[in-house]
């Protein structure tokens, strides 16, 4: 079933599986009108959507090693777009991006355009090129374009740093979903999230990560995209929210100035009363209300981050050909482009849900006590989600006295403005996806470079096929398990810590990545430079700035690629061109990735 | 000069192309922030400064990609570098 044929079947495959999941819907709401209870029906939409993509993994197994490692490099176009946009939208794309466009407003809003540009930089400097090559993974190409082990190992720790970092915040989304909607505790939510994403890869690697995260994409957009449509339809605010929400913007900006946002500040004292991560509207809605710099700074570092990115890069390594590879880019962005424009709409429709009083959802405005009587408001602040208290003593709900958690915005909405409960089941399989998707990347990003680059490249160069599946298998089990381990301890937040994982990225991969194929001269000895120098200045600085160093250049813990990778870019420089040429062969190497046609540099089987 | 380096030059002039438009819709206009605020351009009735961060830069992303893979295509053709389809 999964041979040859599949790959022409695609579209019917996924078309029949996109109107079951609607059929699966449908159903749900039917259950739901027949007196099914909200908890079932969550554990249902989580349950069916999981078993479906551990289905897939396992119907894509494989013994091959070109199948494991790059999905027969026969992924089409478009499918491998969607893939690549649900292997990049983590759980805090899902989320926490609407949260954070709904606290911070313009300010945060450079994640997006950092999040979409740096794809830019993918398609035009690498992409095509890294598929060209041939190679299985990120530090395959750096191990074969500069030559030796030691750049070859260097990239592995960059890599390894960087996803790991990443990749602990996606396995604590997971927990945190699968908590909530099964209703279990979260130190055995994670372990169950993490038996999910292992189920999607172990027995297929790449070639099973791509086909469950096909299925995953259409989840999680099914999942986002009807609620902001059914909101912006209920409030009469438009038919397609993306383009006349204009109006509602307008009003925003109105109802603040009417409950002056920003003229009364909490005290310290009432602020303690507040549950943590919780917090008010102090910001506008769409002032632009941060420096040039900061907003910049935070979008290029994004972008490079993007571009540097292993778990991304090597999606591109499973096209058929390398005009496949540069379209698929494109696709990818388009489909993340559904997801991210949409974000800002759903934040804006939440914020007026509970701003506008003449809407019947609003709460600003109205007594404490009938707020506190409402039921979403018990349910949520029973999460630790929300939280109001009358700190002015005045009895009347103040915009300076309502307090919600970021992750509220998506998951607390569609209850908000009165949608049946059918949606929010829809919406935890949705955030299940998304965070599963990214895992999986992640996890067999990081297990394929240490079993095809440490284990066979550099340890035992003569093993077998069938070892050296077996032993990239036992990694990713390893490595899953070890994220879930440092994930249960709750140690960080998920959105700061997929910031963090950019910046390394950055620090240690962007310039030797770009360098290997723009810049002929550069060689092994610069690029290693490059590689541990970048990533030390970078994780230096992030300590500094974290243990109270004030910094310089307005330059914070969420921006700290711009010193590693100013390092890196200056030390692989000086050092390549104080050592001697890369010789002739390599040089010739760069000649022929540089145009599309001809063999691969690497073989089929390496 | 060889076919190979002609191509190569042709491949970066696009990349310089592609790069410039970039620069411009996600660095560029942000250092202006203030002043597309108040600018009297709103595209479907809402603020310039943030419909180019809801939508304007990520759309105009998605197009450049497209364009660039075709100008790039164009390029490799002119040269008979493009792959053979049934590689």
């Amino acid at each position: 079933m999964f041979k040859g044929k599949f790959i022409d079947n695609l579209p019917k495959i996924y078309g029949t599986y996109t109107g079951g999941f609607i059929v699966f819907i449908i159903l749900m709401a039917i259950g739901e009108q027949a007196g099914m209870s909200a908890k079932v029906i969550g554990i249902c939409f989580v349950a069916f959507t999981v078993l479906i993509y551990a289905l897939i993994g396992y119907l894509s197994r494989t013994i091959q090693v070109d199948a494991y490692y790059l999905a027969g490099r026969q992924v089409p176009t478009v499918f491998n777009g969607m893939a690549t946009a649900a292997d990049w939208m983590s759980g805090a794309s899902f989320v926490a991006m609407a949260g954070g466009i709904y606290f911070k407003g313009y300010g945060y809003m450079a994640l997006l355009v950092g999040w979409t540009g740096g794809y830019v930089l993918v398609a035009s400097l690498l992409a095509p090129y890294l598929r060209k090559f041939g190679c299985y993974t990120v530090p395959d190409f750096i191990g074969t374009r500069y030559g030796g082990n030691l750049a070859r190992l260097s990239a592995v720790i960059v890599l390894t740093v960087a996803s790991f970092t990443y990749v602990t915040a996606q396995i604590n989304a997971t927990g945190t979903i699968a908590s909530v909607a099964l209703d279990i505790p979260f130190n055995i939510a994670v372990y169950v999230g993490l038996a999910s994403i292992l189920m999607c890869s172990m027995l297929g690697g790449m070639r099973a990560v791509t086909w469950t995260q096909v299925a995953q994409y259409i989840v999680l957009i099914i999942a986002y995209l009807i609620p902001v449509f059914w909101i912006s339809n209920k409030m009469g605010a438009g038919v397609f929210p993306h383009l006349m929400l204009a109006d509602e913007v307008a009003r925003i900006a109105e109802l603040e100035a009417q409950f002056g946002l920003g003229s009364v500040k909490n005290s310290a004292a009432d602020l303690k009363q507040v549950p943590k991560g919780l917090s008010g509207i102090t910001k506008a809605h769409a002032e632009v209300n941060t420096t040039p710099w900061k907003f910049i700074s935070l979008a290029v570092c994004m972008m490079a981050g993007t571009a540097s990115l292993p778990h991304v890069m090597m999606r591109y390594f499973t096209t058929p050909s390398v005009k496949a590879a540069r379209r698929s880019v494109g696709w990818s962005l388009f489909f993340i482009f559904l997801l991210y424009s949409s974000a800002p709409m759903l934040a804006t429709l939440s914020k007026l849900s509970l701003m506008d009083p003449n809407l019947a959802t609003g709460i600003i405005g109205k007594s404490i006590s009938e707020v506190q009587a409402i039921d979403w408001y018990q349910n949520w602040n029973q999460a630790n989600l929300m939280f109001v208290s009358d700190f002015n003593g005045n009895g009347t709900l103040e915009l300076n006295e309502f307090f919600m958690g970021g992750k509220a915005v998506v998951l607390a909405t569609p209850e908000i403005a009165g949608l049946p409960y059918v949606i929010s089941g829809l919406v935890a399989a949705g955030g299940m996806a998304a965070a599963m998707s990214t895992a999986d990347g992640l996890v067999l990003a990081i297990s394929n470079a240490l079993s095809h680059d440490i284990y066979y490249k550099m340890i035992n160069p003569k093993a077998e096929t069938a070892k050296r599946l077996l032993i990239a298998r036992i990694l990713l089990v390893l490595i899953g398990f070890a994220g879930a381990t440092i994930a249960a301890l709750e140690i960080q937040g998920i959105l700061g810590s997929v910031i963090w994982a950019f910046d390394f990225a950055m620090s240690g991969l962007f310039f030797p990545l770009v360098l290997g194929v723009w810049w002929k001269r550069a060689n092994a000895q610069g690029a290693v430079a490059g590689m541990l120098g970048g990533l030390a200045a970078g994780t230096a600085y992030l300590i500094a700035v974290r243990s109270g160093y004030p910094g310089f250049l307005d330059i914070t813990q969420l921006t700290f690629g711009i010193v590693g990778s100013v390092v890196s870019l200056v030390l692989m420089i000086v050092v390549s061109l104080a050592t001697k040429a890369p010789d002739a062969a390599t040089q010739k190497m760069v000649d022929d990735v540089r145009v599309p046609s001809g063999k691969a540099i690497l073989g089929r089987q390496h | 000069m060889s076919k190979q380096a002609q191509h190569w030059e042709k491949t970066r002039g696009l990349l310089f192309v592609t790069l410039a438009i970039w620069f411009v819709f996600s660095i560029g206009i942000f250092l202006f922030g203030a002043e597309m605020e108040a600018s009297s351009i709103k595209p479907f009735g809402y603020p310039l400064s943030y419909y180019m961060t809801c939508q304007g830069s990520l759309g105009i992303f998605v197009i450049l990609i497209f364009w660039f893979a075709g100008r790039q295509e164009k390029i490799d053709e002119e040269f008979g570098f493009s792959e053979r389809e049934d590689d």
